[in-house]
């Protein structure tokens, strides 16, 4: 007969390895979340197995502390003695297993509706989506060393909601390659529209139709760029020269096709040193406003949504 | 239920016709009455959630909680007539919004009524939160009470921020892009924070939808549920003492006489009385 056995240890797990494995799984399903979608399925895979077999060893009656106690005693001579003992029977009763069944099950129904649900919620958060080439007409509307306002939607699909304005300057040629450049009005403190700051020649505006949309293009003679919203105030380089800004304006890359200009993707610039066609940009990936790209407090942000596509 | 004695003793069938109209009036609401609560308790439930004992020096300031709930209730009965006649899309959600205020009988009411009842709405939470904190209200043992208000505080002002998009005009734009930006300004997750709120990388359709339908179904769902349980601790601990009250708050409550019969039952008595 076995000898007595403390209360404390009626109820010990079996020492086992699976719960290690599951956490690993269920680690690798979150992690995979963000990095792979292979990752997820080979998490799912893994926490799974393990979680069924933790999930077996725990529910199996003896545990095998008990065997241990017992010596060099085979364990199948044993077991007869242990289903006798009431204690032993009574600790998995039908009604406890139907229990924890109906939790499990109910638990993993939920989190298979939950997954998708919850993924779709969240997802886009992390996802970029494409930035599409926007066509700003004949470059002979950007006269030399001449500012013009133009607006345009960045996708005429989405219709007016998508009109965005850039400041458009032709610096002539550098080292035989046409200069541009090309200012987004989104004001890098909170994303309001800035606006020139100077004569602005309404009866100018040409209005160009491009194959995807209508655009303007109005003359303008900025001294600055200046923000409604907070003060904020930007040299015509772009540079931060009052107010609550954090780094220079944001800027397109350009390209030239068929004598169209076009605009690229937009990126975020630190400072700029000189002016024109010369000037020197400390360039970043684009960056949301009032997010810092150089200095300790660019340590803030480690990463950015277009980082993860 | 409500007893009424009989005033007179019984009578014969011919001259019980002519009861007092007063009599025949009460038997005609007690008798659907004892129907229903003989059936669901749904009469003795209403009866033990609204009539309790409250403290004798309770005083004006103890309404603002129901004043509070009110402007909730107005904000969420409003709100249902406004979604007949919103149409949340870029295109035409201005326009729709011109249209309630202009063409829909009594439009301009409801949505003045929603507009302006958002502001009182806040102002009460706040004035309501700073009673309970002045009067000591939130100390044991209604702490969790208190951090149940506080996240319908947050979620009240949620809601200010996603309805203020709704109207589509300038005003709602920039101050909503202002909005999302500050939230992208937050150190690690603020990045996606805004992009999650804009429903992609660019302001536009996605982010009306989504203002929208956090506005109308998400956070009303949450606060109706954090109200529900916000009353259930209020039945549950009781009203609090002013903090002049000799009668001690949070303490262990004095058993009660059973009383006789009235409008409040011996069975609303104990902890849960007063």
């Amino acid at each position: 007969m076995e000898p007595h056995r403390g209360d404390e240890n009626r109820h010990h797990p079996t020492p086992s390895i699976w719960p290690v494995g599951f956490a690993v799984g269920i680690a690798s399903v979150l992690a995979g979340l963000v990095v792979s979608w292979p990752a997820v399925v080979a998490g799912a895979v893994i926490a799974v197995v393990f979680g069924f077999l933790w999930a077996r060893d725990a529910m199996a009656t003896p545990a095998p502390v008990g065997r241990e106690e017992l010596g060099g005693v085979p364990a199948g001579a044993v077991e007869p003695e242990v289903v006798e003992d009431e204690d032993v029977v009574d600790r998995y009763p039908r009604n406890k297993f139907l229990e924890l069944t109906t939790l499990g099950l109910g638990g993993v129904i939920t989190g298979i509706v939950s997954v998708p649900i919850v993924g779709f919620a969240v997802l886009p958060a992390f996802t970029d989506q494409e930035h599409k080439t926007v066509d700003l007409g004949p470059i002979d509307n950007f006269p030399e060393n001449e500012w013009r306002e133009a607006t345009f939607l960045l996708d005429p699909a989405r219709g007016e909601v998508s009109r965005r304005t850039a400041f458009v300057r032709y610096n002539g040629d550098f080292e035989g390659q046409p200069s541009y450049t090309i200012i987004s009005n989104r004001c890098v403190h909170l994303g309001c529209p800035v606006q020139a700051s100077g004569p602005r020649n309404e009866n100018e505006r040409k209005t160009v139709k491009t194959e995807q949309a209508e655009l303007t293009v109005t003359p303008v003679r900025p001294a600055n760029f200046s923000c409604p919203c907070h003060g904020g105030a930007y040299d015509t380089e772009g540079n931060r020269i009052a107010g609550p800004p954090v780094r220079a304006m944001d800027r397109y890359k350009f390209g030239i096709v068929d004598g169209h200009l076009h605009l690229l993707e937009p990126y975020s610039v630190g400072k700029v040193e000189g002016e024109g066609a010369s000037a020197k940009l400390e360039a970043y990936g684009l960056q949301g406003p009032g997010e810092h790209v150089d200095g300790l407090e660019a340590w803030l942000y480690p990463l950015q949504p277009q980082d993860l596509r | 239920m409500i007893e009424t004695p009989p005033r007179r003793p019984p009578l014969p069938p011919p001259t019980r016709r002519r009861r007092r109209l007063s009599d025949r009036l009460i038997t005609l609401v007690n008798v659907p009455l004892d129907w229903l609560e003989e059936r669901s308790g749904i009469v003795g439930g209403v009866r033990y959630f609204l009539f309790r004992k409250v403290p004798s020096d309770s005083n004006w300031f103890h309404t603002l909680g129901s004043a509070t709930l009110t402007a909730f209730l107005v904000q969420a009965g409003t709100g249902v007539i406004l979604a007949f006649y919103y149409r949340p899309t870029p295109d035409e959600a201005y326009e729709s919004i011109r249209e309630i205020t202009h063409e829909v009988t009594l439009g301009w009411l409801v949505r003045g009524m929603h507009k302006w009842g958002a502001s009182v709405f806040i102002i009460l939470l706040f004035l309501h939160m700073a009673r309970v904190f002045i009067f000591g209200a939130y100390k044991y043992p209604r702490e969790l009470n208190w951090i149940v208000g506080f996240s319908l505080l947050v979620l009240g002002m949620l809601q200010g921020f996603t309805g203020y998009l709704l109207p589509w005009d300038q005003t709602a734009y920039w101050a909503t892009v202002v909005g999302i930006n500050l939230n992208g300004t937050g150190p690690i997750i603020g990045p996606f924070l805004a992009q999650f709120l804009r429903g992609g990388d660019e302001i536009g359709p996605n982010t009306l939808t989504i203002f929208y339908a956090v506005h109308m179904l998400l956070l009303p769902a949450a606060i109706a549920g954090l109200i529900l349980l916000h009353l259930y601790l209020v039945v549950r601990l009781g009203v609090s003492s002013p903090p002049w009250s000799p009668e001690r708050a949070g303490g262990p409550r004095p058993e009660e006489e059973p009383r006789g019969p009235g409008l409040v039952r011996p069975r609303a008595r104990g902890r849960f009385a007063r």
